[in-house]
C-alpha cells in the first residue's frame, strides 16, 4: 500500500533521509482475465479505470499501455482546462470536467496543481466583439460561468498583450472564463494512476495490443505482446491511433489523426497570469510555475502520426505569438513537440460502442483531450460499467454520424481545433 | 519546409497544398436508394492509415487535383498520380 501523501508523512519521511517512500504504483504481471481491459494508459484510460474502480465496484480491471502512462498526448499538451463550449451538450461534458478537476488534487491526494487562473478569448473587432457576446450568451445560458470583457478589463487582466495603436489585431475585448485555466499535466496521469493502482487496478506499461479475439463476432479479449488476455468488454482510449485498433477489430470510425504542436520557453519571470488566446492570430499562451511560456496553436494541415511539427505551423503560431505580445519576441524557445490528435468531422468526441460488440470507444477528443480527462474517464467508466451511456455522454454517441446529429464545436465555438 | 510536387506545376512549397480526402471513395449513386450507412460511410468514415497512406490534394493556386501517395509516419511521398482523364 503506497503511502498518503500528507505535511506529516513528508516530515516524517524528511526524518529518515527520504529513503521510506514506496513507488507509487505497482509493476504487475499480467493476468490472462480481466472484467475490463483499457487500451491506452493516458488520461482518458487512467481515469476510466480509476472510476471503475471507485464508482461501480469493478475491480478486475488492467490497463493496457504499448509505451509509458502518460507517454502520449497527456504529456505532450498545453495543460489549459476550460469549459468554454456553445453547445448545451458539450458545455455539460466540459463543465463536468471542470467540477472534477476542481476537487481532484484532494480526491486522488495527488496535487494536480489545477490553478484556475481564468482564460480568455480575445476578440480583434467589432463584429468578434458581437459574436463573443452571443458566445457569453450561450454559455450562461448553459449554466457556465462566462463574462464578457472590454479592452481596459483585458488590459489590467493581461498588460503584456498588444495594446499598440497599430497592432495587426487590435483588441476589442474579451470572453472570460474565471474558472478555467491549467493543470499539471504529468501528475493528472501520475495522480489516477497511482489511485487506480490502489483500487486493485493492473496498470500493464510495455505491452502492445496486437489483435482482437473475436469470437462469433463478440469481442473477448486482446493478443498483446505479452500474450493473449480475456475481457469482459474492452475500452480504446488511444486518441491519435483509434484508427490503428479499428484496423485491427474490424470497424469503422470518422477520425483523421494530426499533429498538433506546442512550445515552451525558456523560464522567465511573471509576465501573464492567465490563458490568452487570440483565435485572430492562431495562437494562445499562458505560463507556467516554472517560468516557461507554454504556447499553442492550430493543428499541422498534413495528416500524420509522426509525433512532430512542420515548419509552416511552427511559423505561424509563433508569428501570432509575437503578434500577440511583442515584448515576446526575443524570449528563446526551450522546447517544442508535437502529439498524434483524433480528429472528428464535428470536433466533438466520441463515446459509445464500435460497431464490434464488447469493445467501447473514448476517442475523438482531438485538440481537446487534457482537459476533458476527468469527464472523459467518468463516462466511459459507465458506458463500460453498465453497458450504456450516462445522459451526458449519450449525444456523442458515434451513431451521430448516421443520424446527422452532429454537435458541431469547431464552427460553433470557434475554438482551434 | 516540406515540398510536393504538383502534376500541373511542379514542386512546391507545402503551404500551396490542401489535403482534400482519401482516395478511392466513391460518391453514393443518388438515382437509387441510399441508406444512412452508405452516407456515413461515404461523408465520414476514413481508414486514416498509419505508415503509406493514398490521398486526393489540391494545389490551391492552379486548382489541380491529384493523388498523392505518402508515408504518414516519416512524411516521405511515395509517388504521384493525375486525376486528370487527358493524363494518359
Amino acid at each position: 500500500m503506497a503511502t498518503n501523501y500528507s505535511a506529516f508523512n513528508l516530515f516524517r519521511e524528511a526524518l529518515s533521509g527520504h529513503k521510506g517512500w514506496k513507488p507509487a504504483w505497482r509493476s504487475p504481471q499480467l493476468r490472462s482475465e480481466y472484467d475490463v481491459v483499457i487500451i491506452g494508459a493516458g488520461g482518458h484510460g487512467l481515469a476510466t479505470a480509476y472510476y471503475l474502480a471507485k464508482n461501480h465496484g469493478v475491480r478486475r480491471v488492467a490497463i493496457l499501455e504499448k509505451g509509458w502512462l502518460g507517454g502520449g498526448n497527456t504529456g505532450r499538451n498545453t495543460t489549459a482546462i476550460r469549459s468554454n463550449y456553445f453547445y448545451p451538450e458539450s458545455a455539460a461534458l466540459y463543465d463536468l470536467s471542470v467540477r472534477l478537476y476542481e476537487g481532484l488534487s484532494r480526491e486522488l491526494n495527488y496535487n494536480v496543481m489545477f490553478s484556475q487562473r481564468g482564460m480568455m478569448v480575445l476578440t480583434h473587432s467589432g463584429p468578434e466583439m458581437e459574436m463573443a457576446a452571443r458566445m457569453v450568451n450561450a454559455m450562461q445560458l448553459n449554466g457556465t460561468d462566462a463574462e464578457l470583457i472590454g479592452p481596459e478589463d483585458v488590459r489590467k487582466r493581461a498588460p503584456i498583450l498588444n495594446y499598440r495603436a497599430d497592432a495587426r489585431f487590435p483588441i476589442h475585448g474579451a470572453i472570460w472564463q474565471g474558472r478555467a485555466g491549467t493543470g499539471r499535466h504529468d501528475a493528472v496521469a501520475w495522480g489516477y494512476a497511482r489511485a487506480a493502482d490502489q483500487l486493485g487496478v493492473d496498470i500493464i506499461q510495455n505491452c502492445e495490443v496486437t489483435g482482437f479475439l473475436i469470437e462469433g463476432g463478440v469481442c473477448k479479449g486482446v493478443e498483446t505482446s505479452l500474450g493473449q488476455v480475456r475481457a469482459g468488454r474492452v475500452g480504446a482510449a488511444v486518441a491519435g491511433h483509434s484508427s490503428v485498433l479499428a484496423g485491427l477489430a474490424g470497424y469503422t470510425l470518422p477520425i483523421q489523426s494530426y499533429a498538433l504542436q506546442a512550445f515552451v520557453s525558456e523560464p522567465m519571470k511573471p509576465v501573464i497570469d492567465t490563458v490568452a488566446f487570440s483565435p485572430a492570430n492562431g495562437t494562445y499562451f499562458s505560463q507556467s510555475d516554472k517560468g516557461g511560456l507554454v504556447i499553442g496553436g492550430g493543428l499541422d494541415r498534413v495528416p500524420s502520426y509522426g509525433q512532430r511539427g512542420n515548419q509552416p505551423t511552427q511559423e505561424a503560431v509563433l508569428s501570432g505569438l509575437i503578434e500577440m505580445a511583442p515584448a515576446l519576441a526575443k524570449v528563446k524557445l526551450l522546447r517544442h513537440w508535437a502529439g498524434i490528435v483524433d480528429v472528428t468531422p464535428d470536433s466533438s468526441p466520441i463515446i459509445g460502442p464500435s460497431g464490434v460488440d464488447g469493445i467501447f470507444l473514448n476517442c475523438g477528443w482531438g485538440t481537446g483531450g487534457f482537459k476533458a480527462i476527468p469527464a472523459g474517464g467518468y463516462l466511459f467508466a459507465h458506458l463500460l460499467a453498465e453497458g450504456r451511456h450516462h445522459e451526458i455522454s449519450r449525444p456523442f454517441d458515434p451513431v451521430r454520424f448516421l443520424t446527422g446529429a452532429l454537435i458541431d464545436e469547431g464552427a460553433a465555438s470557434g475554438i482551434a481545433h | 519546409m516540406q515540398r510536393f510536387t504538383c502534376p500541373f506545376c511542379g514542386l512546391r512549397d507545402e503551404r500551396e497544398f490542401r489535403f482534400s480526402g482519401e482516395a478511392g471513395k466513391t460518391r453514393p449513386d443518388t438515382t437509387r436508394d441510399v441508406s444512412d450507412q452508405q452516407w456515413r460511410d461515404y461523408l465520414f468514415a476514413n481508414r486514416n492509415p498509419m505508415g503509406a497512406a493514398r490521398e486526393v490534394w489540391v494545389h490551391q493556386p492552379c486548382q489541380e487535383y491529384f493523388i498523392m501517395e505518402r508515408d504518414t509516419v516519416t512524411m516521405d511521398v511515395i509517388g504521384h498520380q493525375q486525376l486528370r482523364k487527358d493524363a494518359e
